[in-house]
């Protein structure tokens, strides 16, 4: 038997390609019911490509097949604790996928007229509105498709304030902890970054931002928490450094999940924050997407939002006649930043969501998110595990807090690595390692809200389980995982010389 | 308490006694009380699963959706069919709720399936390397132009033609504003790009294969011209019409981008769809986004990886070549199972069909009295009309009989105020096609009529 882009593999899991046979399909097209013209009066041989694109030929049941062992070799968020750190991997409600499918919602065309996109359109008016409430920022825009897109919103936003009042600023300031998109954006925003020091506590370092904050500065881009888990002490002081040279105040909401209902990024004085509605608002992270980036803003700041803007037009006094609909007339925006009106089926999940919640269930999300970290830091000192795996700093955290591995590699002989892969083999998907990059084998731990005391408590004993297997024998660790589909990868290797598509042979 | 939550009261208390603090609000003491809310926030609820699904069925039936009319809207999204193992798949809970594959070991299946994809994105672009995915279309084009900026640092300009999708153009626009790069457009001719002639202070031409009016352009001059200039060639493509024309990596396009929603995602109002992006070997240290590479495991078994990350943020970080973090990675999986699905041939079997039921269409709409070619330019699945009557009212008068005739151009394009853009896909059927023509027919005469009337 011939196999068409046969590659010998050894391997137990072949790809979708390695299982091609010619002239096997799944596809079965529409019959041809219009009059047939010759293919080479509607499309010329010269501008045809030469042979068919090498796609699989296989037939339905094995691509099912094919898809469903492939998922059978990921680790999810509905089969087990996934405490990775700064990514807020808290319960998907299944309702979300029932109404997201919803033919109204997901058969809807993007270009549909407003006047018949009513409801599309009053779910997207009624989200930036709970949106706008929970930030504290009166003025929204979904458009954004990630959490990386709002800060490049936000800071070209930022760019246009300026311009607007006659300004051309040069530089953008984040701390030094920042998440790895906000220096990135900065950059790819045409600025230039300037990095701000942290102090003893974990607080931003005020005498650097002081320095720092010039005349040339655009804006400071903050997380709060920040990415260590805490609360900027100094947050008053902080706007009132950065207002007073004229920048903009940035919220990077990775962290919202923190403080919903009990204090607000607008009432702190940020001009802009972006949601992340995959995060906080539960829409599923699809192994890297999609999500959605919203932003709010302050008054001041609303003129330059990306266009179109969902707006809201009462023609009568009493509201009889509420219309919807999508304003483009706004002459200081800073225009488009993808096409459409935004991820709107994520949209719909995360509306789902606040629904279901409420205020008071909002506010229940970041007092149990809190609880939750505070309780499993506890429980890992009781463990034991801080002394290998001290707290970077000895404050109550807030949803999330970092432990550095540095004490236990010196003295256990394993890395905050080794650890992570160890983990793997107790069924548990490890918190985010190696960041943030200012403390030393970083482990950042993010429970959410929706895991229970057991998964908490298992969770300390599995990893204090691992330590002291370690000071037996630190080989263990260093060589795990065991029990995974693969064992340790060669990421060296794949980065030296990539193969980044697997090379097709036509028969 | 919500139903996501399981912490009780006996919980609560016995967690607080183990922080060793009395209540939940001493946790909250780092927040200064000048910035507590100290209020509810004004939000209605909390309401059960079942008053929430009434709720939002009830926004959906407010919407007409392509199951409530018989529509030829496209413009960049089209009414293709999803196959029901499209969503049977990315439902599981496997594919949908891990995150971006930072250890794969344990992510093994999301991993290889963005090798699988990049892979079909490889074959239909002619080009050898792809990423993971980006956004979606538009914001592609700009993703492509700044890997341009990069990659030709003395560039000024970037020239991008009037038949890019003006969503497109216009995101390109406000990406390009902050890096102090001119945006310049050249216009269309009979419905295609003038093929131009750049300045070397340019870093790259941005083309749409078919255009924005359906023509398909001569991809080969066009990247010509781009290289005589030392420029880049920068392609955004509709991905299913690629499995009949010459790729664009065989025209010497240097990036190929487009809109994945017509490989088996679903239109949902515009998103979330997925972005594609594939490159020459030369851009591929320059690419954004995540993209899976082979390797083997300490026992020699083969397996995957994220590779070339000290491109990306979390690593680079300012130097960075994209901030881009979470992209559509179960968008583009939806696009590999639908692509798997329709297979070497049946994607060719496809783009055939849609190439003759465009013709026929098109055949059928120039015979209307009031209805002219806009252009005569080649098309594949979607063409432009010029209509002898006001085009919003005429598309009113259809819609009022169940017909959505397709996209009035005047809106983007005010010099085209008489063009109607149609969409075809295999879901419009050979008597739908004849139904639009009817009504057409039907809204030009009363609408030619009535205008002769205002006229005499």
């Amino acid at each position: 038997m011939t196999a068409p882009y046969f590659i010998a593999a050894a391997d137990d899991e072949l790809t979708i390609y390695e299982r091609s046979q010619p002239g096997r399909r799944a596809f079965v097209a529409p019959a041809l019911d219009v009059p047939e013209k010759p293919l080479d009066e509607l499309l010329p041989a010269r501008l045809r490509r030469a042979e068919p694109p090498r796609l699989p030929e296989v037939a339905e049941p094995e691509i099912v097949r094919h898809y469903n062992r492939l998922s059978k070799r990921n680790f999810d968020l509905d089969t087990g604790f996934y405490p990775l750190g700064s990514c807020t991997m808290k319960h998907n409600p299944k309702l979300h996928e029932r109404v997201a499918a919803l033919p109204g919602h997901a058969r809807l065309h993007p270009l549909q007229d407003p006047s018949h996109a009513q409801g599309a359109l009053e779910l997207m008016w009624r989200l930036q509105d709970a949106l706008a409430e929970i930030s504290g920022l009166p003025h929204v825009s979904l458009q954004p498709s990630a959490g990386s897109h709002g800060e490049l919103a936000g800071v070209l936003i930022t760019r246009a304030f300026h311009e607007d009042h006659g300004e051309r600023r040069t530089q953008v300031l984040t701390p030094e902890n920042a998440h790895g998109t906000n220096p990135a954006t900065v950059t790819m925003a045409g600025y230039e970054l300037v990095k701000v020091a942290t102090d003893a506590h974990g607080n931003v370092d005020l005498d650097d931002l002081r320095a720092k904050a010039t005349d040339d500065v655009a804006c400071l881009m903050l997380t709060n928490p920040s990415t260590l888990g805490l609360f900027e002490h100094g947050i008053e002081e902080i706007e009132r450094i950065v207002h007073g040279v004229g920048a903009t105040l940035y919220y990077d909401g990775a962290n919202l999940n923190a403080i919903m209902g009990i204090a607000r990024p607008g009432d702190m004085g940020f001009d802009i924050v972006h949601f992340n509605l995959h995060k906080t608002f539960t829409q599923p992270h699809g192994g890297g997407g999609p999500g959605a980036g919203p932003i709010a803003v302050s008054e001041r700041i609303e003129p330059y939002l990306p266009r179109p803007q969902v707006v809201r037009r009462d023609g009568s006094d009493n509201g009889a006649d509420v219309t919807y609909d999508l304003d483009y007339d706004r002459p200081k925006s800073i225009g488009r930043l993808r096409g459409f009106q935004g991820n709107y089926g994520v949209f719909v999940r995360s509306y789902a969501y606040i629904r279901s919640l409420g205020a008071a269930g909002l506010r229940e999300v970041s007092e149990v998110a809190v609880l939750n970290a505070n309780y499993l830091l506890a429980r890992l000192r009781r463990e034991g595990v801080l002394q290998y795996l001290p707290a970077a700093y000895e404050r109550l955290c807030m949803h999330e807090f970092v432990l550095s591995g540095g004490p236990m590699k010196h003295e256990l002989g394993i890395k905050t690595l080794d650890l992570a892969k160890r983990l793997l083999d107790h069924g548990v998907h490890p918190p985010t390692v190696y960041f943030p990059l200012i403390v030393d084998e970083a482990l950042l731990v993010e429970p959410t809200e929706t895991e229970t005391k057991e998964t908490l408590d298992r969770f300390a004993e599995i990893v204090a389980e691992i330590l002291r297997e370690a000071r037996e024998d630190p080989e263990i660790a260093r060589s795990a995982p065991y029990t995974t589909p693969v064992r340790r990868l060669d990421e060296a290797a794949a980065a030296r010389k990539p193969v980044v598509r697997q090379v097709l042979v036509a028969p | 308490m919500s139903g996501y939550i399981s912490a009780t009261d006996a919980d609560r208390r016995e967690m607080l006694a183990t922080i060793g603090v009395s209540s939940i609000e001493e946790l909250f003491d780092d927040i200064p009380a000048s910035l507590r809310l100290g209020r509810p926030l004004a939000l209605d609820g909390p309401l059960s699963e079942l008053e929430v699904y009434e709720e939002l069925k009830a926004l959906a039936v407010r919407n007409t959706s392509t199951e409530d009319e018989l529509t030829f809207l496209g413009a960049g999204m089209y009414d293709h069919y999803v196959p029901a193992l499209v969503e049977s798949i990315i439902e599981r809970s496997e594919f949908l709720t891990p995150y971006t594959p930072y250890q794969p070991e344990i992510s093994q299946g999301g991993l290889q399936a963005m090798f699988e994809y990049q892979t079909a994105i490889c074959e239909l672009t002619g080009l050898p390397v792809a990423n993971a995915s980006v956004y979606e279309g538009p914001s592609a084009v700009g993703a492509a132009a700044y890997v341009a900026k990069a990659a030709r640092p003395a560039g000024r300009r970037i020239v991008v033609s009037h038949g890019v999708h003006p969503h497109a153009r216009e995101t390109l626009k406000t990406m390009a504003h902050s890096w102090g790069i001119e945006v310049v457009e050249v216009p269309l001719h009979d419905g295609v790009t003038e093929i131009p002639s750049l300045g070397e202070d340019v870093s790259a031409l941005a083309i749409q294969q078919p255009n924005f009016l359906g023509a398909v352009e001569d991809v080969e001059a066009l990247a010509a011209a781009a290289h005589a200039a030392g420029a880049l060639c920068i392609c955004s493509c509709d991905p299913l019409p690629l499995a009949l024309l010459r790729t664009p990596g065989d025209c010497g396009v240097d990036i190929a981008v487009g809109e994945g929603q017509t490989l088996g995602n679903r239109l949902d109002f515009g998103g979330p769809s997925f972005g594609f992006f594939a490159a020459t070997e030369a851009l591929m240290r320059r690419m954004p986004g995540r993209i899976a590479g082979e390797t083997r495991d300490v026992d020699g078994k083969r397996g995957f990886v994220l590779t070339l990350q000290t491109r990306e943020q979390h690593i680079r970080r300012e130097k960075a070549t994209s901030n881009i973090c979470t992209a559509q990675a179960l968008n583009a999986l939806a696009g590999v199972i639908y692509l798997s699905w329709l297979g070497r041939h049946g994607i060719v079997e496809l783009a055939e069909l849609l190439l003759q039921r465009t013709a026929y269409a098109r055949e059928r709409l120039h015979a209307i009295h009031g209805v002219a070619p806009l252009h005569d330019q080649l098309v594949i699945r979607e063409f432009a009309v010029k209509l002898d009557a006001p085009v919003e009212h005429v598309v009113a008068r259809c819609r009022a009989q169940g017909v959505n005739p397709g996209y009035p151009l005047g809106r983007d394009y005010p010099e085209l105020a008489d063009g109607l853009l149609v969409a075809i896909t295999e879901q419009r059927t050979k008597a739908q096609i004849d139904r639009l023509a009817d009504v057409l027919e039907g809204a030009l005469s009363r609408d030619l009529e009535a205008y002769e009337e205002v006229k005499a």
